[in-house]
């Protein structure tokens, strides 16, 4: 620090050019570019993609849901964990919301909302008591929390699934309104990214959670609360998963017991795209909520770019391997200018 | 254990005191993971054959059987790549690529066998890519397989669309479907022992087999003890690879059917019954013939809860639940046992003198 004191002051260090290089540099920026790219194309070949009311609103519409559920992946990521059952929880969620309209008439829809996020973090909080508690790899936690949730479901829901007509009009609104042309569901969803950011970037809390990705022995040794902020990690992630729910039950209106089926994956995927590394310790939510846009952006391009959209799956699969192996060749690339810049400095 | 307590004592400890030949032998073949599995397995044959009925009926052991054999084949490598600490979540949809390379192989007038083959090593070549990306570029296992289980899938659905691909040479489909002759068992099993002797050997009795422990345990002692593994690792994925296409196969036979979406969702149900017998996914441990009997032991209580008319959901929960025990009561026995012998070590060191205990 001192040798790098007594330099003379070096064009391109003031603020505002450290920011440009930040903003430059990140890893959200890749994406957030390549986001803009697909929209971009998508609109060049087809306008009403972008320049439509029903195409501006479902662009934004469409990926909110998942927007949710990943940024809980990702804070369980960043801590070196992974939480596998989100997509059964949105599940039993969604269709607790559908059980509550219909079993109690004329429920507030606050308390619909506290319902659904209070089940939600208690489904998570199972998942983070046995994970921190017993010491076992959240991977198969999770994985077994994944059946059981979805079994629950199954069993409870039976045949029945939840239809439009069950839910009350106010509660289908929220759905599809707009509020100055900016759906309700996308703001709920902005507002809940915007918080999660700041907590992970300016609390010591959150950044305990980084610490703990980083190395849990040394987190531990340190004396951080490995424990606790495990368990809030996995209850934030499930809470995020059970406000997904309820919302997906206002906007899709039927709710069968196959829903939020597959969505742990592509969560995930949208972390990992984001560059939240699967090891844990990097990343933030901000990419995370530019891999879960770009996922389902791509989704909806494919077909009006002229390729079949069953190859949708495959294009993600190359997306995902992408940037894992981009992420990787910037950290080598790290890596040799740090040791460079040791050399140097000596 | 005993050794740290007995020189914390200032007597004098053995020189070495392996904590395999600390117990006798009959403790240590019988009080393990696997035979706990085995036990449950058997327990649950026995009750289901005298309370369900038609459990013990020979056409349910084929059906059951028959389900299971792929679960079965693709749980062999995976056993195998667990106890490097690694994992293969890419497996199912390596099964639907290769089912959808048969039939569509197979509906352009190829003979069979050549569609086979070429299907198989459709799969060798999927577990190539994964062996590439986690060995040579370097990645986690775990985020590699999360794209390339999307990515194989998308292949397999981009290549057949919505349609199914239905007929195939009746020779080789009630092959798929035969019984050994005289027996209830599926010819299907004659593979399955074939490759779950190599695989048995090779894992317990091989040089092999025995670094792939010493990987999971601790990868760069491993590496210094002059153990490539990158290079095994890298087999393992092709192995994977070349099993599941295998079983895609098999699949498509056995159900006369080729579509993109077949197998959906059976890697975890694969993942599942590993960990289920008894293979730590911290790597490093776990035997196959408690593999096999976690296979068999979800797929015995499905088919015989299913006899009893409960529906498959509640299998579901059944299936999580085991999962989650057989995990949770392992680290709750370690915790158990720590505890005991922490408490004898201070009851010992309060005593002063003690006859040697445990």
């Amino acid at each position: 620090m001192t040798v790098l004191d007594t330099r003379p002051v070096q064009p391109g260090s003031s603020s505002a050019a450290a920011l440009v290089r930040r903003i430059a540099t990140a890893r959200e920026t890749g994406i957030l570019i390549a986001l803009l790219l697909v929209i971009v194309a998508a609109t060049v070949a087809n306008p009403s993609f972008l320049f439509s009311g029903d195409g501006f609103r479902d662009l934004l519409l469409t990926p909110s849901l998942l927007l949710l559920v990943a940024i809980g992946s990702a804070i369980v990521i960043i801590t070196r964990n992974v939480d596998l059952s989100v997509g059964s929880i949105v599940g039993l969620t969604a269709y607790l919301t559908g059980r509550m309209f219909i079993d109690i008439p004329g429920i507030p829809l606050i308390g619909v909302f506290i319902g659904g996020v209070l089940l939600g973090g208690f489904l998570g909080l199972i998942n983070g008591a046995l994970v921190a508690f017993a010491r076992v790899p959240a991977l198969v936690i999770t994985l077994g929390t994944l059946y059981i949730y979805r079994g629950i479901n199954v069993a409870w829901a039976g045949g029945n699934r939840i239809n439009a007509s069950d839910l009350p009009k106010d509660f289908r609104a929220l759905g599809t309104d707009r509020i100055l042309g900016i759906p309700i569901l996308t703001i709920i969803a902005a507002v809940v990214l915007i918080a999660a950011a700041w907590y992970l970037r300016n609390l010591r809390s959150g950044r305990e959670l980084y610490a703990i990705g980083s190395d849990p022995a040394a987190a531990h040794l340190y004396g951080l609360r490995v424990t606790r902020r495990v368990i809030g990690a996995f209850v934030v992630s499930g809470a995020l998963a059970g406000l997904a729910g309820v919302l997906y039950a206002a906007r899709y209106g039927t709710v069968s017991s196959a829903a939020g089926f597959g969505w742990e994956l592509q969560a995930i995927g949208a972390a990992v795209i984001g560059g939240v590394a699967i090891s844990g310790g990097v990343g933030t939510v901000w990419g995370a909520a530019i891999g879960a846009f770009l996922l389902l952006t791509i989704n909806r391009a494919l077909p009006i770019l002229g390729i079949d959209d069953f190859w949708q799956r495959a294009v993600v699969g190359a997306l995902i391997i992408g940037s894992i192996v981009l992420d990787r060749v910037l950290a080598v690339r790290q890596h040799r200018r740090l040791i460079a810049q040791r050399e140097v400095d000596r | 254990m005993t050794a740290a307590t007995a020189s914390s004592n200032g007597r004098v400890a053995p020189a070495r005191v392996y904590k395999l030949h600390a117990r006798p032998a009959w403790r240590r073949f019988l009080l393990t993971r696997e035979a706990a599995i085995i036990a449950l397995l058997i327990l649950v044959i026995a009750i289901a054959s005298v309370t369900v009925r038609n459990f013990d009926s020979p056409l349910t052991v084929t059906y059951l059987l028959r389900d299971v054999a792929p679960i079965l084949l693709i749980a062999l490598p995976m056993t195998l790549i667990i106890i490097t600490e690694e994992i293969d979540l890419s497996v199912a949809s390596i099964v639907g690529l290769s089912s959808v390379t048969t039939g569509i192989l197979t509906n352009a007038g190829w003979p069979f066998v050549a569609a086979a083959l070429t299907a198989i090593f459709v799969g060798v070549l999927c577990g190539v890519v994964n062996g590439f990306l986690v060995t040579v570029v370097g990645l986690p296992s775990l985020a590699v397989t999360i794209g390339t289980l999307a990515l194989f899938r998308g292949i397999a659905v981009g290549l057949l669309g919505t349609t199914a691909i239905t007929d195939f040479p009746e020779f080789w489909t009630d092959i798929a479907k035969a019984n050994i002759p005289g027996t209830p068992i599926p010819v299907i099993m004659i593979p399955f022992a074939i490759l779950a002797i190599i695989f048995a050997v090779l894992l317990h009795f091989t040089p092999f087999g025995r670094s792939l422990y010493a990987i999971g345990l601790n990868k760069e002692a491993a590496q210094f003890s002059g153990i490539d593994v990158g290079r095994t690792k890298f087999i393992l994925f092709v192995l994977s690879g070349a099993v599941s296409g295998f079983a895609g196969v098999y699949f498509t036979l056995l159900y006369s059917n080729a579509r993109g979406d077949n197998a959906m969702g059976m890697e975890l149900q694969v993942i599942a019954a590993v960990l289920l017998g008894g293979v730590s996914i911290f790597g490093g441990r776990g035997a196959l013939h408690g593999v096999i009997a976690g296979v068999l032991l979800i797929g015995t209580l499905g088919s015989a809860l299913r006899l009893a008319g409960v529906t498959s959901d509640i299998i579901n929960v059944i299936t999580g639940v085991l999962l989650i025990l057989s995990v949770v009561s392992a680290s709750f026995l370690a915790w158990l046992q720590a505890r005991r012998s922490a408490a004898v070590g201070k009851k010992k060191g309060r005593a002063g003198t003690s006859p040697d205990g445990s």
